[in-house]
């Protein structure tokens, strides 16, 4: 049953993301992107992940992607146009390569691949920690001991893009 | 048991990324499928934080955090190139071309 309802998502994110890819229009591809990101986070759910499943909503269906069609809208690019969608010899080359990646991918990830069972937790330890710590501290306990470092240079890189993102869109400082 | 299914998709997720980057010539396209990648490898790190510790999931936050700040970045790029060309076509800046 949980894996049947899986696939379904998964079969949202995959069928919405090659909608994406292949509409002409700009704004209806972000709207497609919109709808794999929501499946992605259904996704999570399912994985014990539900404080991930939240940000992703927040801050890659909410955030990210209203930046994404303002900017689409501010440069008016949703207006019907030429096609951007490269040509059949373009097509061709990118058939291919997506195919030799996919078929490596999948021989990478496959089952052989897998992570050993030595060094695998046992099932449903996952759950174990939060339903111990609660869902979101089993997250924040890590980052902020085991990954204070990161967590700083994070801080430091979004101040970095915010001051970059300033300079780099005003017409005159 | 999540993982396999989960590792089958986010390569199918990735790859279709991949293909739009190939694909498309809008700047803001091929942003879009950037995303995209990032997203599938976003489902590897839950997926496998799964069976092997919570850490994937606070590292699913810094790739959050990263894609936030290359979004901004990138888009101010992309509205800057549009300033100087009025289009935001690759097929259009080849200064290096010519």
């Amino acid at each position: 049953m949980t894996l049947t309802v899986f696939w379904i998502f998964g079969v949202i994110a995959m069928g919405s993301a090659l909608l994406c890819i292949t509409r002409r229009n700009p704004v209806v591809c972000a709207l497609w992107l919109v709808v794999t990101l929501f499946a992605l986070a259904a996704m999570y759910v399912m994985l014990d992940a539900q404080f991930i499943a939240a940000l992703q909503v927040l801050v890659y269906a909410g955030a990210i992607m209203v930046l994404f069609l303002f900017v689409i809208m501010l440069l008016n690019l949703g207006r019907p146009g030429p096609t951007d969608i490269k040509g059949p010899v373009g097509l061709l080359l990118a058939a291919v390569l997506a195919g030799t990646l996919l078929f490596q991918l999948r021989v990478l990830g496959g089952a052989q691949a897998l992570p050993p069972s030595a060094i695998q937790l046992p099932p449903g330890s996952l759950a174990a920690i939060q339903a111990r710590q609660g869902i979101v501290g089993a997250v924040a306990g890590p980052l902020f001991d085991t990954y204070l470092v990161p967590f700083e240079i994070a801080s430091v890189l979004l101040l970095a893009a915010i001051v970059g993102a300033v300079v780099l869109a005003k017409r005159k400082l | 048991m999540l993982l396999s299914p989960a590792l089958a998709i986010s390569a199918v997720l990735f790859t279709l990324g991949v293909a739009g980057v190939l694909l498309r010539r809008n700047a803001i396209v091929i942003f879009m499928c950037v995303e995209l990648m990032l997203n599938a490898v976003n489902l590897t790190f839950v997926a496998l934080a799964q069976p092997l510790g919570i850490g994937g999931q606070v590292f699913v936050f810094f790739v959050m955090a990263v894609a936030a700040a290359e979004a901004a970045v990138g888009l101010a790029i992309i509205l800057a190139v549009y300033r100087h060309k009025q289009s935001v076509g690759l097929q259009n800046m080849n200064l290096l071309r010519d």
